[in-house]
């Protein structure tokens, strides 16, 4: 179907390297980042409705960051822990997908 | 005079339904490149065979003006037929009437043939061409597209079940394809989402076309939820022809037996292979070596290509392929291929078909990605289903036989009927390289020479386990063999399995890892 590039590559599999093609899903896949708990993103895509927080505000765990509004729910997003907001990565009204940097912790 | 009357009116009123939309719509249609509903059917079937029932069904919606409209057939064709004389049920949605949108007539129509199919034990084709539930009729429609999933999920494993996707497929509609065996897609006019592209740019601002979304390729390809592509209508049309010419009529039955035919391969299979255990090959090229005729049919041959499936026939008897692939991702099992697999597994269980299977893999695909999206559960599937399959299973090792893999390639673990083994056959728990460094990890860090020591090593390793015999000697292969010998073997083993008879313990069903 499509025009396979006949590239073969090493691919390692044990401690062999095998001369193999990729596909386009594995070639095109997404190397694992581990999650920074700093890192407040979007779970599932949506808008943003209200930002409660300011840069700079002491906040403690459990209080509201934020109203992510998606599939006909106003999602509170949460305080992990006490700390400290250091930057708003997102604005009033703007859709977001998913995984989208929101707010960033101190 | 009078009775000649009536036969008149009839044709009349025949005549003016069977336009469905009418003209300009069908003219749209045309404009599209895209069939009408039944020129499909009668491009599908076999000439003169094809008899509609339900050609008057008139929808009751009154809501939103819909008493003023009449919708001819209620914008979906249904009917009886043949192909290659085996008889089918069949419906086509009519995009040309309401844009094939699925009222509660048209699904009562629908299911009307559904029943028929599975009472008559004949297989059921839907063409599915739709803008997606009548909204004017509420959740009539809902309720409509529930009966028809219902039913489907009943007669799955009892009658071969084909989805054909000309035109969108939308919302709700998309499960009934996903619950059929077979999912067939045309290039440029197959359209399958959940929630198309307007909605996703409504919400997330994202723009994608239909195409890139959920086009013919993308179902073919990426999400594996077609199993055949084609370029156009009647290419598709002709692989269902194929396909009901390997697939028996119902779940008691077994596929028609052709005429054997010697493969049209000549050589040595054997040269196929590479030496070198780390050089890939296409292990289309061996099946095609096998079948008769060297005709193979393949099933999702874009989705996971890192493994193969299809059917070929042995002695005229139809037979599903399941073959590991060197040239794609070194041949590995990871989620997709295990999914693809396993699902195959099972319809050939189901319908009575005897499975081969050619083992050539390195192992499970080793990676974070992979974990993360449930390696386990997906690849537990495969052991599932071989475990699970009471037809005659046949395995054949061609080269490498590693770990996991080893075991889940239907391993006479796993109930294999007959277990074969070609001389450069590799069965252990590891590659060689990867077993050294465990099992001589301080002899090689002690040596003065540790690549030296490494290197003899690997290769002792190789001279003890790297090998068929060892297998051999425990009785978990049968039989060594030489590759010319290959499909006089199998078309032995299949005719002496002829009347395998597995009884498992009574259960309602099992839990597979879905």
């Amino acid at each position: 179907m499509e025009d396979k590039k006949l590239e073969l590559v090493d691919f390692a599999v044990t401690a062999r390297k095998y001369k193999t093609l990729l596909t386009i899903k594995y070639a095109t896949r997404k190397p694992y980042k581990a999650p920074d708990p700093k890192e407040i993103k979007s779970y599932i895509p949506g808008t943003i409705i209200d930002i409660k927080v300011k840069p700079g505000a002491k906040v403690k765990e459990g209080q509201i960051l934020l109203i992510l509004e998606a599939m006909k729910m106003m999602n509170k997003v949460l305080m992990p822990f006490d700390g400290k907001i250091k930057n708003i990565h997102v604005s009033k009204g703007e859709k977001i997908p998913k995984n989208h940097l929101m707010i960033e912790l101190e | 005079m009078s009775l000649k009357k009536h036969i008149l009116d009839l044709r009349k009123r025949r005549e003016k339904v069977q336009l469905g939309g009418g003209e300009k719509a069908i003219e749209k249609q045309m404009a599209m490149g895209k069939m009408t509903a039944r020129s499909r059917i009668l491009a599908l079937l076999d000439n003169e065979s094809f008899t509609e029932y339900d050609l008057f069904v008139e929808h009751e919606a009154r809501d939103f003006g819909m008493d003023k409209k009449q919708l001819h057939g209620d914008g979906v064709i249904i009917g009886t037929g043949t192909i290659y004389g085996a008889p089918v049920c069949i419906f086509a949605q009519d995009f040309t009437v309401a844009g094939g949108s699925l009222g509660l007539m048209h699904a009562r129509k629908i299911t009307k043939i559904m029943d028929h199919a599975l009472k008559m034990r004949v297989p059921l084709i839907g063409i599915n061409d739709s803008g997606g539930a009548r909204i004017q009729e509420g959740v009539n429609s809902l309720a409509g597209y529930g009966e028809i999933f219902y039913r489907n999920t009943i007669a799955s494993g009892v009658i071969p079940q084909i989805s054909v996707i000309l035109g969108p497929c939308a919302g709700g509609a998309v499960y009934s394809p996903a619950l059929t065996d077979f999912v067939f897609v045309v290039d440029q006019i197959s359209k399958m989402f959940i929630t198309g592209p307007s909605v996703i740019k409504t919400v997330l601002g994202e723009e994608i076309s239909m195409e890139e979304l959920g086009g013919a390729r993308v179902h073919a390809e990426i999400t594996g939820n077609a199993h055949f592509f084609a370029g156009s209508e009647m290419e598709c049309f002709e692989q269902i022809k194929k396909l009901i010419t390997f697939i028996p009529w119902n779940n008691t039955q077994k596929a028609r037996a052709f005429p054997p035919k010697e493969p049209k391969f000549k050589g040595n299979i054997e040269d196929i292979i590479p030496a070198d255990p780390k050089q890939p090959y296409d292990v289309r090229d061996v099946i095609k070596a096998i079948v008769d005729d060297s005709d193979f049919f393949e099933i999702q041959e874009f989705f996971a290509p890192n493994i193969v499936i299809g059917f070929g026939r042995m002695n005229g008897q139809t037979t599903g392929f399941v073959a590991n692939q060197p040239l794609v991702l070194a041949g590995v099992l990871d989620c997709d291929s295990s999914d693809k697999a396993a699902r195959f597994i099972r319809y050939c269980n189901a319908f009575n078909i005897p499975i081969i299977t050619l083992e050539d893999m390195p192992g499970y695909l080793p990676g974070v990605d992979q974990e993360h999206a449930g390696v386990i559960r997906h690849g537990a599937k495969v052991l599932y289903a071989y475990s699970e399959a009471t037809v005659p299973k046949i395995t054949v090792i061609l080269r490498k036989a590693y770990g996991g893999g080893y075991i889940a390639m239907n391993s006479r673990h796993l109930g294999a009927d007959f277990m074969f083994a070609w001389p450069m056959a590799e069965i252990a728990v590891m590659g060689p390289e990867g077993a050294a460094n465990i099992i001589f990890k301080k002899e090689i860090e002690e040596a003065e020479d540790p690549d030296a020591m490494r290197e003899e090593k690997v290769q002792e390793y190789i001279d003890r386990f790297a090998n068929p015999y060892v297998a051999a000697a425990k009785g978990y292969i049968d039989s060594v063999i030489e590759p010319s010998e290959t499909r006089h073997l199998l078309l032995h083993a299949i005719e002496v399995s002829s009347n395998k008879n597995d009884q498992r313990p009574y259960k309602k069903h099992g839990i597979p890892p879905f």
